[in-house]
């Protein structure tokens, strides 16, 4: 039933659109992957509830309208029955405690690094968004561009997400769910791509005057193409210094352009102790050696604490 | 000249001018209208001063259709732009603003004081008491609520209107990326409003627990009594949060605080949780009310009693404790992790349990029963199809990892319309529909109600619908424009016919009360509905003081048994009545906090300390004033009630 269901749901869903799949239902990684599916079963599972409930609406209405009924027909004076009552209580908990229990395991594989990647080393991208702009720092490779976003697929992805301004949410539908960017810290958000292809990425969160074009375009390639990517981009980009990188942060519509070296170096994220607190910074350990500087004052400061 | 500067709006527009000058001559008409017809000491008199809460309950509800047709008009604004791709009508500026007033106005200026409207006109009259517990203060609330919404909806057109989102995060709020007045509005208008809303609360808490007839215990009260007594607990517990929240935002806009901004320590997910903390029970507040609304309704059109009523007592307790235990659902994507993240997603998946104990118990009152459509019932039945897709949708965002695609997405407004428009306006307008013989006398006409709530219903589908696949295909809320290659354009066009569709519902429901008004017959009886709690049991027009003797009651449908079990309600003989003074204090403090909210905004110290001692000398005035209402003599009732028998 629930599945003859799902399939009929995911017919309507795409013969409305035209045959083309809704974005959010077309993953092209296992987060999204994930999180489509949950949607696809709770849209089944919802949709039993919703017939139920038009089933009985529909049969109360037929039955006991008043234009059916003798003129003199007194309803009767009717207390709750406790089995009725146990029953209305009784499936819905059930509902939800299933649903309950997957939504538990999905938040578990969300917030992790992707099924079946676990034995690859993660590529960490710091993106961070500027009214109205994204800008994606590689620290491994040491590179930074704006506005667009190169990843190899097969290989799991650390998004650390902040914000330079009001608060953002880093969001590529069709790799996976999206998550705030932040001034005072550092998110990370685990997605990965499984097919190369180009997907639309955006700020989903509004944050003002240019929020609608606040948009950067993902490209997903091979680890090959990605690798000589980043070889084509160390010889051919300009560095990114620190007067570039504040011209860039002002507010306003920008291009896609690409940089050697990371506004990492000179503009610490807010992490660990550059963080606006102590929170999140179970994330630090990874990206202390970004701020080695500041790494023994700090140090003595959480001792004080 | 630099002095008059900040009162500019920013970002004028053809539309802005043409507001102005509208706003200016209905001020000037009103004025020149009251001034012709000497209506001044009637207004003054009758309801400036007045503290009886049915015309508490009338001017509640005028100020609501108002409001309504505010929000309204942004909300099809906002749809009209979004219609077809690339759209030029308005900019991101003015869309941006559009939005974040129709968000302000339709929950703390329409949905609001639509739920007071019916809570003050029917709850003292279903307790069979003679007013409210605190008149006086009954009508500060009002006066504060309709002073905060005159302050609030004078931004646009004096220094701007707030531009942050109704949720107003800093800081994106904040001076540093909102430098006009707008947001100040936004902290300070809603401030004053909220003060009024938590008097409301303490005040009809006490109602409710001090003032019922004799003989309704607890667990008699109708159902609308009990959703208005959970309603205004949840309201003396969530409000004060907002008035601390705003009064943060207030010191970081306009003291340089940093409770939010992203310097200086400052803390921006702060906001966002004080917000919630406030704003997820906001959402049972407006819904708690329209579902005691729908259990009266549904009750008295099945011709019979309500189904599991202890239990629906229960669920709306559960409902309450709930609601305060759910808020970060309003942001998982905010990094709390996996494990915060499951207990809000279970808390929030558990609030679907008692909800629908609610819906199942209403499709129970039906079975047996004696259906008669009227338009309130068809309000009611066609709210349970469409709030049960809007809820269902909200156990789907509350999946956590699901929730990362539809946060922030048109899938999310898809959904919380589909829960307020159905479970809050449809619950007003049924509650419109059925006490309005009660209010003023004669019945809106039936088939012209019908009409508007098929309109209504489907056009609510139509234009919400659209979203959840629009959603669910990338488009995030509130963006004032989107190319033609995202391939949302049909669905918004669909919407955008929906939204034209709810306009010309709602411009149907004001005919309705055009028509009846001019057409509709005055010679009804005092119970036209064949009800069954004892808001039906007193005359129509109700007299001042609500019930010459108080009613004796038995059971839930007290005003039921009498009639068809022959049970007296009336025992007794009439004694003079102890009724409130009328008083201008709380009109004339309410005006001294609009002057005071006025300067707030602008920063004008000199006036701020004046209103301030203003309002401080109000309060002092009330507390050494002598005033112990007034008796209403034996001769003055019965006379009274022989007149409104003989009527």
């Amino acid at each position: 039933m629930k599945w003859v269901l799902l399939t009929l749901i995911f017919t309507i869903a795409t013969v409305l659109t035209g045959c083309e799949p809704l974005m959010v239902l077309d993953p092209k990684g296992p987060q999204a992957e994930t999180q489509a599916k949950d949607i696809m079963l709770s849209i089944g599972i919802m949709s039993f509830i919703v017939l139920v409930v038009f089933a009985i609406l529909i049969f109360m209405l037929t039955k006991y309208r008043a234009s059916k009924q003798s003129k003199d027909y007194e309803p009767p004076h009717i207390e709750g029955n406790i089995w009725v009552e146990t029953i209305c209580v009784g499936i819905p908990v059930l509902i939800v405690i299933f649903l309950s229990i997957v939504s538990v395991q999905s938040n578990n594989i969300v917030e992790a690094t992707p099924k079946g990647y676990g034995d690859k080393e993660p590529l960490i991208i710091y993106a961070s968004s500027s009214n109205w702009k994204w800008h994606f720092s590689y620290p491994e490779e040491n590179i930074e561009t704006v506005n667009y976003l190169y990843i190899p697929t097969d290989r799991p992805i650390e998004f650390k997400l902040y914000s330079y301004g009001p608060i953002t949410s880093f969001w590529i539908p069709q790799l996976g769910g999206q998550k705030y960017a932040m001034s005072d810290m550092v998110n990370t958000l685990h997605l990965a791509a499984d097919v190369p292809g180009e997907y639309m990425g955006r700020n989903a969160n509004f944050s003002g005057k240019g929020f609608a074009e606040n948009t950067f375009n993902v490209k997903a390639m091979s680890e090959d193409k990605y690798d000589d990517w980043v070889k084509e981009v160390k010889k051919t980009a300009k560095p990114l210094t620190e007067e570039k990188f504040a011209k860039l942060l002002e507010p306003g519509h920008l291009g896609q352009s690409t940089y050697t070296g990371t506004h990492l170096e000179f503009l610490p994220p807010p992490e660990g102790e550059n963080g606006g607190h102590n929170h999140g910074s179970s994330h630090s350990s990874k990206t202390e050696k970004h701020d080695n500087s500041s790494e023994t004052s700090s140090e003595s400061e959480h001792h004080h604490q | 000249m630099d002095f008059f500067d900040r009162f500019a709006i920013p970002h004028a527009s053809p539309a802005i001018y043409a507001s102005m000058v509208a706003i200016g001559l209905t001020v000037i008409a009103i004025i020149a209208g009251l001034t012709y017809f000497k209506k001044w000491g009637y207004l003054w008199r009758e309801w400036l001063t007045t503290v009886d809460h049915k015309r508490i309950g009338i001017m509640y509800l005028i100020s609501a259709l108002l409001m309504l047709f505010r929000g309204g008009v942004d909300a099809i604004m906002m749809r009209a732009q979004l219609a077809v791709p690339d759209n030029k009508l308005l900019d991101a500026q003015h869309y941006n603003e559009i939005f974040t007033t129709h968000g302000i106005v339709m929950i703390i200026f329409m949905a609001m004081p639509f739920i007071m409207a019916l809570m003050n006109f029917v709850v003292p009259l279903q307790i069979g008491a003679r007013d409210v517990a605190f008149p006086r203060l009954n009508a500060l609330s009002f006066w504060l609520f309709f002073m905060g919404a005159m302050l609030f909806n004078i931004s646009f057109v004096i220094g701007g209107s707030p531009d942050a989102g109704w949720t107003s995060y800093f800081p994106l709020a904040g001076t540093e990326f909102s430098e006009s007045v707008g947001s100040n509005y936004y902290m300070i208008a809603i401030q004053i409003a909220g003060l009024g809303t938590l008097m409301t609360g303490i005040n009809f808490i006490t109602t409710i627990l001090k003032m019922r007839a004799p003989g309704m215990k607890l667990m008699k009260m109708p159902m609308f009594t009990w959703a208005s007594l959970v309603t205004n607990a949840i309201i003396v517990f969530a409000f004060p949060v907002l008035t601390v929240l705003l009064a943060m935002g207030t010191m970081d806009r306009l003291f340089g605080t940093h409770f939010f901004t992203t310097t200086n320590g400052g803390m921006d997910m702060l906001w966002a949780n004080f917000f919630w903390v406030w704003g997820h029970p906001e959402v049972y507040i407006l819904i708690l009310p329209a579902f005691g609304i729908y259990s009266e309704v549904i009750s008295t059109f099945a011709r019979r009693n309500l189904y599991g009523y202890k239990s629906m007592v229960g669920s709306m307790v559960i409902i309450s404790l709930l609601s305060f235990l759910v808020w970060t659902h309003h942001f998982f994507t905010m990094g709390q992790g996996a494990l915060t993240n499951s207990i809000f997603s279970i808390t929030t998946m558990a609030i679907a349990v008692p909800t629908g104990v609610k819906l199942f118990n209403w499709l129970f009152t039906l079975w047996k029963g004696k259906i008669e459509i009227t338009t309130p019932m068809l309000y009611s039945l066609l709210f349970i199809p469409t709030f049960t897709i809007g809820g269902v949708t909200g156990v789907m965002l509350g999946m956590s990892a699901a929730d990362y695609q539809y946060h922030n997405t048109m899938f999310l407004v898809a959904h919380f319309h589909m829960v307020i428009i159905p479970g809050v306006v449809f619950a007003m307008l049924a509650g419109l529909t059925f006490y309005w013989p009660k209010m003023f006398g004669y019945m809106l006409n039936e088939k012209i109600g019908k009409l508007s709530a098929w309109i209504i219903a489907t056009s609510t589908l139509l234009a919400f619908v659209p979203m959840f696949f629009s959603g669910l295909d990338g488009q995030a809320r509130r963006m004032y424009t989107y190319s033609e290659s995202t391939g949302f354009g049909p669905w918004n066009m669909v919407s955008f016919i929906g939204a034209a569709g709810l306009a010309v519902g709602f411009a149907l429901i004001v005919y309705n009360i055009y028509y009846s008004t001019r057409y509709a017959s005055r010679d009804i009886a005092s119970d036209p509905w064949d009800a069954r709690s004892l808001e039906w049991a007193t005359h129509t027009p109700v007299p001042e003081y609500n019930f010459a003797i108080l009613p004796q009651v038995k059971s839930s449908e007290a005003f039921w048994d009498a009639k068809k079990h022959g049970h007296e309600l009336f025992q007794g003989e009439y004694e003079k009545i102890h009724m409130p003074n009328n008083s201008g204090v709380p009109f004339i403090l309410s005006c001294i906090f609009f002057v005071w909210g006025f300067s707030f905004v602008f920063s004008l110290w000199i006036p701020l300390i004046l209103t301030t001692i203003g309002i401080f000398v109000c309060m002092a005035y009330r507390s050494f004033e002598k005033d112990h209402g007034h008796y209403i003599t034996v001769a003055e009732i019965e006379e009274t009630e022989n007149n409104l028998r003989g009527a």
